[in-house]
């Protein structure tokens, strides 16, 4: 019998020809990721451990991204303790602000996750790499403490299900659309801890900054990672960027799944999650004209250069609405930069919006675009949960930056086309 | 093993920011975000739980983002222990990590228990469980 793609690099990185789905194995691993939520809690774990020096200085990513820059006092004592113990254990890739942006956009960009890679990140959305054909799975604090420590984590290799998207994407939809469809028809836990693989002729025309969106949310389903077999368009990404080598691998055909799931894409249209789960998933044309008081164009989840090429196109020459807030977070400095390049940010300015520095910010409820009682958001971020932007009793709704833009400019939910 | 305490009852994906909101994750001391736990899912949780009590919930407990924050605001709230019709992966082993799951077994994922309390109309009552 044959391995899954996710199956093939877990085995690899255990030093195994093989493993089935449900066994327990403990692996090498080639990055440990923490932010200045999660790291804080693992330094404080792996201090007691009383070691002298991390197991890989190089293979250790600390990135403060999600109340930065600094948002209040306890928010820049936890940045300290991150940057203190980069300076101490000498950690080469700590990103100062400057330097910074949106972990799951930033690690792709400067070349440190690479295609057969084994990733742990105490962030759930660390299955983001998932795009480039890693295995990458969140973990919490302590399992990043003991990942610093040793180099190793336990795994149970999950059960895959292989998804398959074929027929032809229609106009203004894509990653985000097929992932939050996706979400929609097998519920929050559809997927729990399981691999979701995503294949197919769609997937294969794919861009790589949708399969980042893509492989993002495969939490949002319960997933312990998302994944796609890299291909000449991630390869292409990818080669500009590796300063080390990597080995590439495919699923068997003969590999075993828990369930294949197929969906004609031709009919699809823009998808929308309501409150409160991002499993809320209608289409577009059953949410118009619901009022919005804010959008948010951003996140690890579509804060990269084509869904800020994509809103900037809709925004060019127009003026958002003006009882609407519209905020949009470049999801890196280099992103931001470009963005500037191409006149994106220009426009963005021009038509009202507020351009952010690279942030978590609002996608939590972190600062940079908080909720009031009773207010709703439009936004392109990865969860819709109660009070995810704010207050308890306001509301987050989840779309595509090619919606989100149509829905500033109109104050309300609005489909792209309208524009 | 034998806990006894008042029950709390949840409802479905019950996800980790209900249980400890993001707006009180610049801190990670266990009292400091006992004082917020559940507060989004109950905002009367934090000052109604005594320790010892248990939370009951249904499928998917613990969804959403890696904070270990999660476990540790219930632990530091002073539950013993949470039965959920399943749990989410990543609050599922933070909870081990850190010790929610104690030996014989406070974090318990079954079903029929599960929906057999979930059925009576109770939201808050006292309650033994015996492992």
């Amino acid at each position: 019998m044959g391995m899954t793609i996710s199956q093939k690099i877990l085995a690899y990185h255990a030093g195994l020809d093989f493993v089935e789905a449900g066994e327990l194995i403990n692996c090498k691993l080639d990055i440990v990721l923490g932010n200045d939520v999660t790291a804080p809690v693992a330094i404080s774990e792996f201090n007691k451990l009383g070691l002298s020096e991390v197991f890989d200085q190089e293979k250790i990513v600390l990135v403060p991204d999600h109340f930065t820059p600094n948002k209040d006092i306890k928010s820049a004592e936890q940045c300290k303790i991150v940057r203190d113990f980069a300076k101490a254990y000498k950690i080469k890739h700590y990103f100062e602000i400057g330097q910074m942006g949106i972990e799951h956009c930033l690690l792709p960009e400067q070349g440190l996750v690479l295609p057969g890679d084994l990733i742990i990140g105490a962030d759930s959305h660390t299955c983001t790499y998932g795009a480039l054909g890693a295995f990458a799975t969140g973990v919490g604090s302590t399992d990043m403490a003991a990942g610093m420590a040793t180099g190793e984590a336990w795994f149970k290799v999950p059960e895959s299900i292989k998804f398959i998207y074929y027929g032809k994407l229609p106009p203004w939809v894509g990653g985000k659309d097929l992932i939050l469809y996706t979400i929609g028809d097998i519920g929050v836990d559809g997927a729990r801890y399981m691999s979701m693989e995503f294949t197919g002729e769609v997937i294969k025309n794919l861009s790589i900054d949708n399969r980042f969106t893509m492989a993002n949310m495969a939490i949002e389903a319960g997933g312990k990672n998302g994944i796609i077999e890299a291909d000449e368009i991630s390869l292409d990404y990818v080669n500009k960027r590796a300063r080390r080598d990597y080995k590439l691998f495919q699923s068997d055909a003969d590999a075993s799944y828990y369930e294949l799931r197929e969906y004609d894409v031709s009919k699809l249209e823009p998808v929308v999650a309501f409150p409160h789960l991002p499993e809320n998933a209608r289409p577009v044309s059953e949410a118009v004209d619901i009022s919005l008081d804010q959008v948010v164009i951003g996140s690890c989840t579509n804060g990269r250069i084509e869904d800020l090429a994509v809103a900037a196109s809709l925004m060019k020459g127009k003026r958002v609405h003006p009882e609407i807030r519209t905020i949009i977070l470049p999801g890196t400095q280099q992103i931001y930069l470009e963005a500037m390049q191409k006149g994106y940010i220009q426009t963005f300015i021009e038509a009202g919006a507020v351009v952010s520095t690279p942030t978590c910010g609002p996608c939590l409820g972190g600062h940079m675009g908080i909720l009031a009682k009773g207010e709703r958001a439009l936004a392109t971020t990865n969860r819709n949960f109660v009070g995810r932007m704010g207050h308890p009793q306001s509301e987050v709704y989840l779309s595509s930056p090619a919606v989100a833009a149509a829905s500033a400019i109109k104050g309300k939910i609005t489909p792209p086309w309208e524009i | 093993m034998k806990f006894s305490g008042k029950a709390h009852k949840f409802g479905a994906d019950v996800d980790t920011d209900a249980i400890i909101p993001a707006r009180y994750l610049n801190t990670f001391d266990p009292a400091e975000l006992a004082r917020h736990c559940m507060e989004d899912a109950d905002a009367e949780f934090p000052n109604k739980v005594k320790a010892g009590d248990i939370i009951v919930a249904d499928k998917n407990f613990g969804c959403g983002s890696s904070r270990e924050h999660a476990p540790i605001a219930i632990k530091g709230a002073g539950v013993s222990c949470v039965i959920a019709s399943s749990f989410a992966r990543i609050f599922y082993r933070n909870s081990i990590n850190i010790g929610l799951l104690k030996p014989g077994g406070s974090l318990i994922a079954s079903s029929a228990r599960t929906l057999r309390f979930m059925s009576t109309p109770a939201t808050f009552r006292p309650c033994t469980i015996l492992l």
